[in-house]
C-alpha cells in the first residue's frame, strides 16, 4: 500500500538545512538534537508548521508523538501562525509589587484586546507571563528575543507608537550590543 | 573590609565590553585555565573547591567540592551542565553574569569539567533570553577561537566540547532531572532520584549539574586559594553571593556581598531603604519558593545559610523580593499560586491537582467568595503534598502558603466571608 501523505513538504532555506545537519552532528545522539531544531524552524517561520513533524521524524529519528510532545510541553514553541507582534507582560510577584496590573490594563486598553488575545488584524497579540528574569526590572515584556522594562504606561504608549508604524524600538536587552552590529 | 573589596563575581559588571574575550584576558581572565592545565590533576581541583566550602548557588547550597566526587572514577563518559535557566520568581543574576562577564562562567564551566573528566558541556539558557543566548554563544565561538576549547585545550592534552542549550519556556527545567532530560530530546519532565545524576544522569553518564554562579567562583578559587575564599563569609557559609533584589526598595539591582552581611545593613547601605512612603512589611528572601518572613525577622537575619534556616526560611537562590506594607499578602500569594499551578509538569498526582486547588481556594479568598474552612482546606492541600512528589515544587509551592498563612493569618481571616452564601469549599473546588 502506499504510504499516505502526512503533509506537505516543509519549506527551509539551505541554511537552515544545512544548521539541522549540523545540530545532528554535534550532539551526541540525533534524538538529542531535537529542540534546538525545533528552534531552527521556528526562527524562519516564526512558528513551527506541521509539514515540520515528518520532516523531522525523518531527519532525527524520532517517533511523531516524540515532536507532538514538544511542541505541546514548552509554552515557547508555537505550531499556529502567531500574531505579527506578541507583547508578553510578567505579572509574577515582583513585576506585581511594581505596578505590571496598571501596565497591562493600559495595554489592554490600548490594543483594545485582553490578555490573551489577538487585535482583529493579526497584528498584536498580549499575553500575560510568569516571571522573565528581570524581576528588578520590572514591570517588562518580551518581545522576540528582547524585553522593555521598567515599563510606564507613556512608555507603552511610545513602544506601541512604534510598532504601529512597523518600527521596532531598540529594548532595553539591546543596550550592549550597540557595537556588534 | 571595604565592599569594593568582595567584588569577586561581579568584577566585570558595568565594564565597557566586560563581554569580550580581549577585555576578559586583560583583566587576567583564563589564567586560571592556564594554571590549572598546566599542572593539576582532576582530583586537585577537585580538592581545592572542597576546601574552599563553595556552596552551590542554584538554591539547595549543596557543597560544590563534595557532588563532584560523586563522579564514579572509572566512567568512561561524563557531562556537565550549567543551569542558566534561571526562572525562580524574583531571581535574576545569572542574566548579569552571562551578560556582563560570559567568559567567567565559560572558564569556569571549562575548569569544572576537566575537575570531573567531562568532555562534553552544556550551557542550558532559558529560552526567554534570547538575546542572551547569541551572547553567550558569541563568547562561547571566541573561546573556540583562542584554543580554550575544542581539542587538546592549550597542548594539555585535555578535550572540551561546549554547546550552547535553548530553553523554550519550562520553570521545571531548572530543576536538574528535567534539564537533562529537557536535552535528551524528551518532555523536560523530573525523574526520580535516586540514582542521582553525578552517577547516571544524560544519556545514563555522569553528569554534574551546577547553577552559573557556582561554576563562575571557580577560576577565582583556583586563581586565588580557598584559603583567600575563606576569607569572605562566615565559617558555615563561605565566600560571596548574589543577590537580585525586586521591590519598591530605593536601589533594586544585582548585589555581590560576603554571606553574612546583616541584612539590616544591607538593607540600609546597598538597598537604600525603601522608597519614600514605603514601608517594609515582609521579604522573601531567596526567590519566591522559600518561606516570607515578616519585617521584624528579617531585620534580624544576618544573610547566609545558618542564619536564614534559624529564621525558618532559606537563602535559595538570592532572589530577594521586598515587599511593602501597601501590599496584599492575599493577592501575592494568588500571583504565586498561579505561577505554580502553571509550571507543574504534571506527572505527580499531589504536585498536578494540589496546585490548581491552591490556586483556586486562593483566587476564591481574594474575591472574597471563601468561606472559614478554606483557610484549613488550604493547610490540607499543602499536607497531601509536602514530600510526596517526584521534584520538590510541590514543596515550592507549599512554603509560602504555610509561611504567607502563618505570618499573615489576619490578613486572610479578613477576607473571609461571613455568610455561607458561597458554598462549601468543596463544591466551589470541584467547579460547581
Ligand atoms: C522546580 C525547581 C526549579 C529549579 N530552577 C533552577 C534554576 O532555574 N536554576 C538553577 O541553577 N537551579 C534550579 N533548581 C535547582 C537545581 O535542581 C539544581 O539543584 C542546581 O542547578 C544545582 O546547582 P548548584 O549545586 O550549583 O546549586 C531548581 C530546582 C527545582 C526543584
Ligand atoms: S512535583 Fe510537580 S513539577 Fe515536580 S515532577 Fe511532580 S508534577 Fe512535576
Ligand atoms: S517577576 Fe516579572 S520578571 Fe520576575
Amino acid at each position: 500500500m502506499e504510504k499516505p501523505v502526512i503533509a506537505t513538504d516543509l519549506e527551509l532555506t539551505d541554511r537552515s538545512r544545512q544548521r539541522i545537519a549540523a545540530l545532528c552532528a554535534r550532539y551526541p545522539t540525533r534524538q538529542s538534537a531535537l529542540m534546538p531544531c525545533l528552534w531552527v524552524i521556528q526562527d524562519e517561520h516564526g512558528w513551527v508548521p506541521a509539514a515540520a513533524v515528518p520532516y523531522l521524524v525523518d531527519a532525527l529519528g524520532v517517533s511523531e508523538a516524540r515532536v507532538h510532545e514538544l511542541l505541546t510541553f514548552y509554552t515557547m514553541f508555537r505550531t499556529e501562525k502567531p500574531a505579527k507582534y506578541v507583547l508578553q507582560v510578567c505579572r509574577n510577584i515582583s513585576c506585581h509589587l511594581l505596578g505590571a496590573r496598571e501596565v497591562i490594563a493600559h495595554l489592554e486598553k490600548r490594543l483594545g484586546i485582553r490578555l490573551g488575545e489577538t487585535t482583529p488584524d493579526g497584528r498584536f497579540a498580549l499575553a500575560g507571563v510568569e516571571c522573565l528574569g528581570a524581576c528588578g526590572h520590572g514591570p517588562v515584556l518580551q518581545l522576540g528575543k528582547h524585553f522593555y522594562e521598567q515599563l510606564t504606561p507613556a512608555r507603552v504608549d511610545a513602544i506601541l507608537e512604534s510598532l504601529r508604524r512597523d518600527v521596532v524600538p531598540r529594548a532595553d536587552t539591546d543596550r550592549l550590543f550597540e557595537e556588534d552590529r | 573590609m571595604s565592599r569594593q573589596d568582595c567584588r569577586i563575581l561581579s568584577a566585570r559588571f558595568g565594564r565597557p565590553d566586560g563581554h569580550r574575550l580581549a577585555v576578559y584576558q586583560a583583566a587576567g581572565g583564563y589564567q586560571a585555565l592556564r594554571l590549572v592545565l598546566a599542572g593539576m590533576k582532576p582530583d586537585e581541583v577537585i580538592e581545592v573547591v572542597k576546601e574552599s566550602g563553595l556552596r552551590g548557588r542554584g538554591g539547595a547550597g549543596f557543597p560544590t567540592g563534595a557532588k563532584w566526587s560523586f563522579v564514579p572514577k572509572t566512567a568512561d563518559q561524563v557531562y556537565f551542565f550549567v543551569n542558566a535557566d534561571e526562572s525562580e520568581p524574583g531571581t535574576f543574576k545569572d542574566r548579569y553574569l552571562l551578560d556582563y562577564d560570559p567568559h567567567q562562567t565559560i572558564e569556569g564551566t571549562i575548569i569544572s569539567a576537566f575537575a570531573v573528566r567531562a568532555n562534553l558541556a552544556f550551557i542550558y539558557v532559558r529560552g526567554e533570553f534570547g538575546w542572551l543566548v547569541d551572547r553567550v554563544q558569541r563568547a562561547v565561538d571566541e573561546a573556540y577561537a583562542a584554543g580554550f576549547l575544542g581539542r587538546n585545550i592549550l597542548g594539555s592534552g585535555y578535550d572540551l566540547e561546549m554547546i550552547v542549550h535553548k530553553g523554550a519556556g519550562a520553570y521545571i527545567c531548572g530543576e536538574e532531572t528535567g534539564l537533562i532530560n529537557s536535552v535528551t530530546g524528551t518532555k523536560g519532565q523530573p525523574s526520580i532520584k535516586p540514582p542521582f545524576p553525578a552517577v547516571s544522569g544524560f544519556l545514563g553518564k555522569p553528569t554534574i549539574v551546577n547553577n552559573v554562579e557556582t561554576v563562575a567562583a571557580v577560576p577565582w578559587i583556583m586563581l586565588n586559594g580557598a584559603a583567600a575564599y575563606r576569607g569572605f563569609g562566615t565559617e558555615k557559609s563561605p565566600g560571596t553571593k548574589l543577590w537580585s533584589v525586586s521591590g519598591p526598595v530605593r536601589r533594586q539591582g544585582v548585589y555581590e556581598v560576603p554571606l553574612g552581611l546583616p541584612f539590616r545593613e544591607f538593607f540600609r547601605d546597598d538597598l537604600g531603604g525603601m522608597r519614600d512612603g514605603e514601608e517594609l512589611k515582609a521579604c522573601i528572601v531567596g526567590g519566591s519558593s522559600v518561606p516570607v518572613l515578616t519585617a521584624e525577622e528579617i531585620l534580624s537575619c544576618t544573610l547566609d545559610y545558618e542564619s536564614l534556616q534559624q529564621a525558618g526560611t532559606m537563602l535559595g537562590s538570592g532572589g530577594m523580593i521586598i515587599i511593602p506594607q501597601s501590599a496584599d499578602m492575599v493577592e501575592l500569594l494568588k500571583v504565586l499560586m498561579h505561577f505554580y499551578w502553571d509550571e507543574s509538569c504534571g506527572q505527580c498526582t499531589p504536585c498536578r491537582e494540589g496546585t490548581g486547588w491552591l490556586h483556586r481556594v486562593t483566587s476564591k479568598l481574594l474575591k472574597g467568595e471563601a468561606v472559614a474552612e478554606d483557610l484549613a482546606l488550604l493547610e490540607r492541600i499543602c499536607d497531601g503534598m509536602a514530600g510526596l512528589t517526584i521534584c520538590p515544587l510541590a514543596d515550592a509551592a507549599v512554603m509560602p502558603v504555610r509561611s504567607f498563612l502563618k505570618r499573615f493569618r489576619g490578613e486572610f481571616a479578613a477576607r473571609i466571608h461571613e455568610t455561607a452564601a458561597a458554598g462549601s469549599p468543596t463544591r466551589w473546588a470541584r467547579g460547581e
